[in-house]
């Protein structure tokens, strides 16, 4: 076997793959080869790394160095300076925002520090497209000793005493559904991977499917090994081209292994998995559309009972997790439950994946214990808010959660705290919003997203939010009454009620937690017709004050619309009745002449 | 690849491969762990840097020692080459001259099994940055 002496792992996540680490790692190979190294330095492609901001990712290992937005032509000078003459690169280390300090390795990184990776323990540190390093990391050990030493019941026992509750959003114990399952009497099961992410803003899902796909399917033996199924489905939508690559790259392999098939490891357990494609639809992620969907229906939601565990796909007792929780199950059982449940709160145990985003410094995929403060998710390992504008509000859950204030930036995070403070765990979105977000506009936005993924089977979610989608719109044009912010929470009300499936249940919630935490941004839009964030283009106004302007014409020549006029060296003016409001003359005026009321 | 046809298969072809990614974890936890550099200037090079390495990297993996061992650039000691310097976790760095395998060897058999001193250590004529 090549034994190498230098690891370079560039990362293959889609995020840096999109800014050219494809190259970076050619580009590694043919340097290398070019100095006689490639037999002692070995370069790996590995899944994303979390620090998505700072992309595409460069680790050295072992002297754990750690590059940021590696460009391809930086390839030359890192092989010539670090590999070759053991010099790091300091230009391209990561330069801590807060300190203004040069961080050469992860270790000394906030936002690593915080982190506890269990699901993400492979991301970015093996090959996906390798079978073996997956084997060199404990892979198929679980399933190994599953199958060859102990009963379904005492698997299931663990899962259960470890406390993981489902990483999809709605927290249902994992060991608990999986014992319902196994009590169904069936001469079929399935298991089921839910990996169709629709959240806006989220991508963990993608990113342990890109980063360490047999992880999942170590996982989903070990549960078809408890419920009784020989048969695994991984339903995920058709727009994450590189993780169904790597799936079927590590489905391949797990069956030349003998890892997946007939007669595993020679205990008479047959067990294989299939994937069928999503086109993408939020509601799918509802386990009973989501069945359906599979099953070539329209992917529109039935009432519960019957339970998939009962009746699932094509009528059989179906066990459906989502893709993180199953990451979770092969460490639980390596490590044993109550090491998992030695970590997070009373009710959450383990971790949880986020996708940080928005207006903060270090946005990316980060992992981090239950009963983490919002504040040390949002300051110590985001690095707090970009530009050192302040903290507004941060949006968990998706679409279905809430808007979470500065009041609550000291709450622990886990399940139940965060439906107590009116919003949700979801599966794991995070978007950071600051002073200049407007939150009308906010909850506009997310109603768009589930006004266009209803399925529109129920009257509540098809109508409902249609027109509450009317009223944010009435409000945001400046045309909206006192009376608006009532029906808004009457209707809202409603459609959470009587709407047939989680998707419609949820989908006020960005509008009921904005309007119970920024009523005041509600009041200015519909009393005093003024958006206090400055972002509602109809609320706002454009003029010059004739003090200030200086007749340059700047203004003059680059509105797009014509709507300024005046004579050289004399105060121009703006007609309000062509202005579309897009700023072009505030970025072009230099004497800060135009205002905006 | 034949199939894994049992758990055992499966333990076997695990302790195989783990050398492969055990770099990396160490890597993680370099402050842990004994490290040697090894000078691989040109100087360093022609004078067999390059088999010296080797040989420590086989020799520590065949005896189950936990280390890292990486290449660097010049060291200053020209005439000594092949260098290494060897730090063992909360001891102050030492650097040897002349290491050749048989060098080597005895460093592994007192130093790093036994912590003690042998022949050929190079008092260190300069400050790096990371004292200062």
């Amino acid at each position: 076997m090549v034994e190498y002496n230098m690891h370079i792992l560039v990362c293959g996540g889609t995020g840096c793959k999109a800014s050219q680490s494809e190259l970076i790692k050619a580009n590694f190979t043919d340097k290398l080869n070019e100095y006689g190294l490639a037999d002692e330095i070995q370069v790996v492609s590995t899944g994303c790394f979390g620090f998505c901001e700072k992309g595409p990712i460069v680790k050295i290992l072992p002297d754990n160095t750690f590059y940021t937005q590696v460009t391809p032509e930086d390839v030359a000078e890192i092989v010539d300076e670090h590999i070759i003459k053991g010099r790091k690169v300091e230009r391209l280390l990561f330069i801590d925002p807060e300190t203004k300090e040069t961080v050469g390795d992860s270790k000394g990184m906030e936002f690593y520090k915080k982190q506890i990776r269990i699901a993400l323990r492979n991301c970015g540190f093996i090959n996906p497209e390798n079978i073996e390093e997956y084997i060199g990391r404990d892979g198929y050990a679980a399933l190994g000793t599953c199958i060859s030493e102990k009963t379904p019941d005492e698997v299931i026992k663990t899962v259960k005493d470890s406390g993981l509750r489902g990483r999809g959003g709605g927290g249902f114990p994992t060991g608990l559904k999986w014992e319902l399952t196994r009590k169904s009497v069936s001469d079929q099961k399935y298991v089921v991977c839910n990996a169709d992410e629709g959240d806006p803003g989220a991508f963990m899902d993608r990113s342990i499917l890109e980063g360490d796909p047999h992880s999942v399917l170590e996982a989903m033996a070990i549960c078809g090994y408890c419920i009784g199924a020989d048969k695994g489905l991984v339903y995920i939508r058709a727009e994450y081209p590189l993780a169904i690559e790597r799936l079927k790259i590590a489905i391949d392999q797990a069956r030349e292994y003998g890892l997946l098939g007939d007669d595993i490891l020679g205990t008479g357990f047959n067990f294989d998995v299939e994937i069928r494609y999503g086109a993408g639809a939020f509601v799918c992620g509802e386990e009973t559309a989501l069945i359906h969907s599979m099953e070539g229906k329209r992917g529109e939601p039935t009432v519960k009972p019957p339970f998939p565990a009962e009746k699932g796909y094509n009528g059989k007792p179906t066990n459906v997790n989502n893709v993180e929780t199953f990451a979770n199950i092969p460490v639980i059982i390596n490590k044993g439950a109550e090491w998992f449940a030695s970590i997070g709160t009373e009710k959450s145990k383990g971790t949880k994946v986020f996708a940080l985003a928005g207006k903060i410094n270090n946005v990316g995929l980060i992992e981090v214990p239950m009963g983490i403060t919002l504040r040390e998710i949002i300051y110590d390992i985001g690095g707090g808010i970009k530009d050192g504008r302040e903290f507004k509000a941060v949006q968990t859950g998706g679409p279905s959660g809430g808007c979470l204030t500065k009041s609550f930036l000291d709450t622990p995070i886990d399940y139940d705290n965060l439906v107590a403070a009116g919003s949700m765990m979801g599966s794991g979105g995070m978007i950071v919003l600051d002073d200049s977000d407007c939150m009308v506009a906010i909850a506009k936005f997310y109603l768009e997203f589930t006004l266009d993924e209803s399925c529109g089977k129920c009257t509540p979610c098809r109508i409902g939010n249609k027109r509450l989608h009317e009223i944010l719109e009435k409000i945001t044009n400046g045309n909206g009454e006192l009376e608006d912010l009532n029906r808004l929470r009457m209707l809202s009300n409603v459609i959470k009620d009587t709407s047939l499936c989680g998707l419609g249940q949820t989908s006020p919630n960005p509008v009921l937690s904005t309007l119970d935490n920024f009523y005041d941004e509600y009041l200015a839009h519909v009393t005093t017709h003024k958006c206090l964030a400055g972002q509602c283009k109809a609320l706002m106004h454009y003029s010059i004050d004739a003090e200030r302007c200086t007749g340059c014409t700047l203004c003059f020549r680059n509105c797009p619309v014509g709507a300024i006029s005046g004579e050289k060296r004399s105060p121009h003016y703006i007609d309000q009745s062509i202005c579309i409001k897009c700023g072009v003359c505030i970025g072009k005026c230099k004497f800060d002449a135009v205002l905006i009321a | 690849m034949n199939k894994i046809k049992s758990l055992a298969d499966l333990k076997k072809l695990q302790s195989e491969v783990q050398s492969k990614i055990k770099l990396r974890e160490n890597g993680d936890n370099p402050e842990n762990l004994i490290q040697i550099k090894v000078s691989m200037a040109t100087c360093g090079i022609a004078s067999g840097a390059k088999d010296t390495m080797n040989y420590l990297i086989e020799e520590l993996d065949h005896q189950g020692i936990d280390a890292i061992i990486t290449q660097t650039g010049c060291m200053g000691y020209c005439y000594a080459e092949p260098t290494i310097i060897l730090t063992i976790p909360g001891q102050n760095p030492v650097v040897y001259g002349y290491v050749n395998k048989t060098k080597a060897l005895e460093i592994i058999e007192k130093h790093i099994k036994l912590n003690e001193m042998v022949d050929g250590i190079i008092p260190v004529a300069y400050s790096t940055i990371d004292n200062k």
